[in-house]
């Protein structure tokens, strides 16, 4: 038996350790969580933040070390039996089902589920006591992906967890959504439920948690209250260096590189978004950077962006040219070059090699084929050159990209467009999952190409991010984009007005075209 | 208690070992089968791998039926499996097979009994050309109107079995036949006849495409932009949209490319095995095909050898039958067992198997 404390801790973790061929992933991790606290985990990529949590939610046996739940020996050898004792996860990456809706989704994860209408019922009762608004009925195919996480967190909650881990929850989501989550945190918390809470925007965790504790290569390296400490100091911590905040010159703008005059595309889904008249001009060395909330038709003005939809003609611009008859090859020969948000399946084929996804992209621009056929070579180059300037932790080029991380996979794939000096790059989610210290330096980049020359359209959720780095702002909403306004100067407050306002929100969920 | 896991990286080791295992896992279930049968299951084995190729009874026969079988086999798994890669499912390749024969018998005909060196050449290309056309249907059909390919293929297979029907007892019939069904013999009409080209070996112009075409599809798969685009579309579709394949064309290239080698298949049969068109000269090479390219891995290579072992079953099979009794299913539920151990098999290329102690939770 534990000493126990005034309170005894609800999860306690003691030298937990687990070692992968050439890594240790965690060594000798320890610490324990409160019932009721929002407990931060924080950490780089590769610090071993998701084996620790897999460790607790059953999905990885740790070599050595013991966990205890409410005092009592816990070492769940699959999920099922860590859901059994009141742990639930919600993950960075979604594991849903697209062809299946809200209600079948929730269904599948849970042990004994209940009649479809019962089900349905909880959910709306559910989403509707947390604040999550959520159809039931809808498919999980056509949701962005801030509403399909909603699905994950629904699914949680209809378990009544008594630990709750969440993995990057915040980075698809408005201010005024991260409202209504931390809404839904602090009631579950006030509750009695802890919150195992993984982010990288230390702000949010600063404003959130109770408690934080840094892990860098495997091991913990301290631990804070986080709102008793800055979040420089935070990300000094994970990092276990001084950071450096991405600056630029203010430099000369030069023509209108990318222009947009009055473009309209029907949703090509049942539930996608129209694009509604979009206009806008982006010149050289200038960031547009827009803001909205996911759905809203970020996808489908990257995909247009991208040449995978159709622009009619007359409507989109590059370097003053249209657009339109030109594909996504002959796009990025001219130097219109894209990166979307989706990393795997969409940016990069999960099961193919680095060297393979570098080829994916880079055909045009660095001269990879002869006369159609591929210079292996010269295209493994390629991709280790992405994987050292920009820092992609691999074991090498030849791994397939699914076994990366998230954020280091999110590296290589703005790497790879960057590195292809492109005359415009459009960006949508750049820093999704990814830790603050390779944020900076992904930041840092796109900052670095327009001080050379670059248009850049950055599309993002983080609004943060996107008043750090753009010049000017414009929100998407509906499928319509607001007229770019100046980002200096922009408070968060303006911006969530651009972005539709928290009364405007519900039509948004809920629109169907 | 068993558990899988994922690899990180699929195997390269299982990758090659699978289909040893399977082989090896195929002849001990087939081995009990026989027994089971009352048969002795060494002597079983025995007749089908070794004596068609060793024993010098059967061998003289069977050696060079072995390159006849499996050359079709072979050219045809070779274009399904581009398909295949790419996530298109060509399964009508047996009605290309015999559109290709109909096509190239029929220019070849035309020309009775001229003895131009051009003919065989013109003959191929109609053949090639014919199997194209056969599988463009599907292709445009699928294009268009998002018909589904595999539906349209096969039934094709139906129609072309109807007109192969109607030209070997019509239009194509052998006019100084005596009425009976089926075209002019080629082999006797040498300018295009697809003769053995080494006696003994079953070498014939047929397994020689084959041939090229192993060597030109591993070339294709992972040299060429083109094999690239084919793996892309097959792993991850949207990222290929993504990386500017087109997909009509692709799906216009894949059905065309299978459709022109089983083509070529069919014709090099029907003027060099078969001899001649006839109601029945097809003999499912278009359906076991698809069998091979599995076998194979949908890998160049893995097809030649899958192609050859299959083309072994198939003789030494018929061995069996007549030097044993064995009864046919028992020969093709023996085949099929060689498919469900590979494909079972192959769950370790992407998993791990761990051995778990059940704890108490």
């Amino acid at each position: 038996m534990t000493a126990s404390p005034l309170i005894p801790p609800l999860l306690r973790l003691d030298g937990l350790t687990k070692a992968y061929p050439g890594v240790i992933a965690n060594n000798s991790v320890g610490f324990s969580i409160a019932p009721g606290e929002i407990h931060a985990l924080l950490g780089e990529n590769g610090a071993g933040k998701s084996t620790l949590v897999k460790m607790i939610y059953g999905l990885v046996k740790p070599d050595s070390g013991r966990m205890e739940l409410h005092g009592e020996a816990y070492a769940p050898s699959e999920p099922s039996i860590a859901r059994r004792r009141g742990v639930a996860m919600v993950f960075q990456h979604f594991s849903l089902f697209e062809a299946l809706d809200v209600a079948e989704n929730i269904a599948l994860g849970m042990e004994d589920p209940p009649p479809r209408r019962d089900l349905a019922e909880r959910i709306r009762s559910v989403s509707a006591e947390y604040g999550l608004p959520l159809d039931p009925s809808r498919r999980v195919g056509d949701l962005s992906a801030g509403e399909r996480q909603r699905v994950e967190i629904i699914r949680c909650l209809l378990q009544n967890p008594r630990l709750l881990i969440m993995d990057e929850p915040t980075s698809v989501l408005t201010p005024q959504e991260v409202d209504m989550l931390f809404t839904t945190l602090r009631t579950l918390s006030a509750e009695g439920t802890a919150i195992l809470y993984i982010s990288h925007k230390l702000d949010e965790i600063r404003s959130l948690c109770d408690g934080a504790t840094v892990l860098r290569h495997g091991k913990v390296v301290g631990s804070c209250v986080p709102r008793e400490t800055t979040a420089r100091a935070m990300a000094e911590l994970m990092v276990g260096a001084t950071l450096q905040t991405p600056a630029r010159a203010a430099g000369d703008r030069g023509d209108v590189l990318l222009e947009a005059r009055g473009l309209s595309l029907p949703a090509e889904r049942e539930f996608g978004t129209a694009l509604r008249d979009v206009n806008f001009q982006v010149r050289a060395g200038e960031i547009l950077g827009i803001g909205g909330v996911a759905g809203n038709g970020q996808d489908e003005l990257l995909s247009v962006l991208t040449g995978e939809t159709v622009a009619p003609p007359g409507t989109l611009f590059f370097q003053g040219a249209d657009m339109a008859p030109h594909g996504p090859r002959k796009r990025r020969e001219l130097g219109l070059l894209t990166a979307p948000e989706e990393r795997l399946g969409h940016a990069a084929a999960p099961d193919m090699t680095l060297v393979e996804n570098a080829l994916l992209t880079g055909i045009p621009r660095r001269g990879l084929t002869q006369s159609g056929f591929v210079n292996w070579p010269r295209t493994k180059d390629f991709a280790e050159r992405i994987i050292a300037d920009f820092d992609v932790r691999t074991p090498g080029s030849h791994v397939a990209a699914r076994a990366l991380s998230g954020g280091n996979l999110q590296k290589f794939v703005i790497g790879r467009e960057v590195l292809q000096a492109p005359g415009a790059l459009i960006v949508n989610q750049p820093t999704w999952g990814v830790d603050a210290a390779a944020a900076a330096s992904i930041r840092q980049a796109l900052l670095d190409l327009a001080e050379g020359g670059a248009a850049l359209i950055v599309i993002s959720q983080d609004l943060e991010e996107i008043l750090e780095i753009a010049d000017n702002f414009a929100a998407l909403n509906e499928g319509r984009l607001s007229a770019p306004r100046p980002a200096a100067g922009l408070s968060l407050d303006e911006i969530g007005l651009m972005m539709g306002g928290a009364h405007d929100m519900e039509t948004a969920h809920h629109a169907v075209p | 208690m068993i558990r899988l896991e994922k690899r990180p990286t699929p195997s390269r080791m299982w990758t090659a070992l699978t289909p040893l295992v399977a082989v090896l896992a195929t002849l001990v279930a087939g081995g009990l089968m026989f027994a089971a049968l009352g048969k002795d299951p060494f002597e079983a084995l025995r007749t089908i791998f070794y004596d068609p190729l060793f024993n010098a009874q059967f061998a003289a026969y069977s050696r060079p039926q072995l390159l006849v079988k499996a050359g079709p086999l072979i050219l045809i798994a070779i274009g399904l499996s581009m398909g295949f890669r790419a996530g298109i499912w060509n399964i009508g390749a047996e009605g290309q097979y015999i559109i290709g024969a109909l096509a190239g018998g029929a220019v070849g005909l035309a020309f009775y009994p001229s003895d131009s060196v051009l003919i065989f050449p013109l003959m191929v290309i109609a053949g090639a050309l014919g199997g194209w056309g056969w599988a463009m249907i599907p292709a445009i059909l699928k294009t268009r109107f998002n018909t589904n390919e595999i539906l349209v293929s096969l039934l094709l297979v139906y129609v072309a079995e109807q007109l192969l029907a109607s030209m070997s007892l019509g239009l194509l019939r052998n006019p100084q036949g005596g009425g009976f069904p089926g075209s002019r013999n080629f082999q006797q009409y040498e300018a295009a006849s697809n003769p053995e080209l080494f006696a003994g070996t079953g070498m014939h112009w047929g397994v020689v495409a084959a041939f090229i075409a192993v060597i030109a599809a591993y070339v294709m798969l992972t040299r060429h932009l083109l094999g690239f685009q084919i793996r892309l579309t097959g792993a991850a579709p949207r990222a290929a949209r993504f990386a500017g394949v087109i997909p009509t064309r692709l799906i216009v290239t894949c059905l065309g490319i299978s459709g022109a080698l089983a083509g070529l298949a069919g014709l090099f049969e029907v003027t060099g095995p078969a001899g001649q068109i006839s109601i029945d000269f097809n003999s499912n090479y278009g359906f076991t095909a698809i069998i091979v390219a599995f076998l194979g891995r949908l890998h160049p290579v893995g097809i030649l050898l899958a192609g050859l072992l299959m083309a072994l079953t198939y003789i030494g099979g018929e061995l069996a039958q007549f030097m044993l009794g064995l009864p046919a299913a028992a020969i093709q539920a023996f085949q099929g067992m060689l498919l469900f151990f590979l494909l079972a098999v192959d769950v370790l290329t992407n998993f791990r198997v761990r051995l778990i102690k059940r704890e108490v939770a």
